[in-house]
C-alpha cells in the first residue's frame, strides 16, 4: 500500500509544479531549465535504482533512463548554447527538485521488492507528470521552433519511457 | 580487337551459374522507430541498421539470435541466415518494433 500512497502523493505534488507553470506562461530561458531539471531528477532517481535494485528489469529500465535522459540532456545544452538561451531558475524547476527531493527520501527507506516497486510507480507517475506539463504547457509556450521540436521529440521519448516504466511496474 | 569467343562464353555461363547476388537491406532508425518496419528478403543478405537519432538503439531479434547495439549516427549489420519471420525490437525503447521476412 505504502508505494501506491508514495506514487500517487509523488504525483500530486509533481502536479502542483506544473499548475503553477500554466499560472504563467513560461519563457524559452525557464522551459528550458524546467526540461532539464525533470530529466536530472530522473537521472538521479534511475542512479539511486541502479544502487539500491538487484531487478533485472528494474536496473535495464534505470540504465535506459540514465542513457537517454542524459542524451536528451546533452541535447537541450547544445541547444541553449547555439541559441544564446541561459536557463533561468524558476519556482516550477524549484517545485520539481523539491518534490524529488521528498521522493528520494521515501525510496530511500525502501529495500528490495519494495523498492522496486515504489521506484517504478513513481517512474510511471513521474513521466505521466512530466508528460502532461510537456503537452499542456512546455511545448505551447515555447517559442524558438529549435526547442520547441526538442520539446516534441522529448515528449515522444518519454512517453516510451511511461509505457516502459508501465510494464516493468506490471511485471514486480 | 574483338573478345575472343569462348572467353566471352565462360562469362555468360559464370552469370547463369552463380546464385542470385546478395543484397544488403537498408533500414533507417529514426524518430524512434524502424524505416521502413517492415522489409523482405533472402537469405544471404544482409540487413544493415544506420541509427539517425541522437539515442542509442538496438536491433534485437525476439528469438535472441541476434542483437545489435548502436549507438548515435553508427551503422550495424547481420546477415540472414535461415528463413523466416523475424520479429525484433529495441532494448532500450520496447515501442520500436521492426519485421523482416526472409525466404529461401
Amino acid at each position: 500500500m505504502f508505494p501506491r500512497l508514495l506514487a500517487a502523493s509523488a504525483a500530486l505534488l509533481f502536479g502542483a509544479g506544473v499548475v503553477m507553470a500554466q499560472g504563467a506562461k513560461p519563457n524559452d530561458a525557464q522551459i528550458a531549465h524546467i526540461a532539464y531539471t525533470a530529466g536530472q531528477i530522473d537521472i538521479k532517481a534511475a542512479k539511486l535504482a541502479l544502487k539500491k535494485s538487484k531487478n533485472k528489469e528494474v536496473r535495464a529500465f534505470a540504465q535506459d533512463m540514465v542513457r537517454d535522459h542524459t542524451a536528451v540532456n546533452q541535447k537541450a545544452l547544445a541547444l541553449v548554447k547555439k541559441l544564446n538561451v541561459k536557463p533561468e531558475d524558476n519556482a516550477t524547476s524549484k517545485s520539481l527538485v523539491q518534490q524529488a527531493q521528498g521522493t528520494e527520501a521515501s525510496l530511500k527507506k525502501l529495500n528490495g521488492a519494495a523498492f522496486d516497486k515504489a521506484y517504478a510507480d513513481n517512474e510511471v507517475e513521474y513521466h505521466k507528470t512530466v508528460n502532461g506539463a510537456l503537452e499542456s504547457t512546455l511545448i505551447p509556450s515555447a517559442s524558438n521552433p529549435e526547442l520547441k521540436e526538442l520539446l516534441q521529440t522529448g515528449l515522444k521519448i518519454f512517453q516510451g519511457h511511461q509505457q516502459h516504466a508501465e510494464q516493468v511496474a506490471k511485471s514486480l | 580487337m574483338a573478345p575472343k569467343p569462348y572467353l566471352v562464353a565462360t562469362c555468360v555461363i559464370a552469370a547463369f551459374a552463380a546464385p542470385a547476388a546478395a543484397e544488403t537491406i537498408r533500414i533507417e532508425m529514426q524518430n524512434l522507430g524502424y524505416s521502413p518496419a517492415t522489409v523482405s528478403a533472402h537469405v544471404g543478405d544482409a540487413v544493415e541498421w544506420t541509427n539517425g537519432d541522437f539515442l542509442a538503439h538496438t536491433a534485437t531479434a525476439r528469438s535472441k539470435e541476434w542483437d545489435v547495439m548502436l549507438l548515435p549516427k553508427k551503422t550495424g549489420r547481420i546477415v540472414l541466415k535461415r528463413p523466416g519471420e523475424i520479429e525484433y525490437y529495441c532494448r532500450f525503447h520496447p515501442n520500436m518494433v521492426g519485421r523482416i521476412s526472409v525466404a529461401e
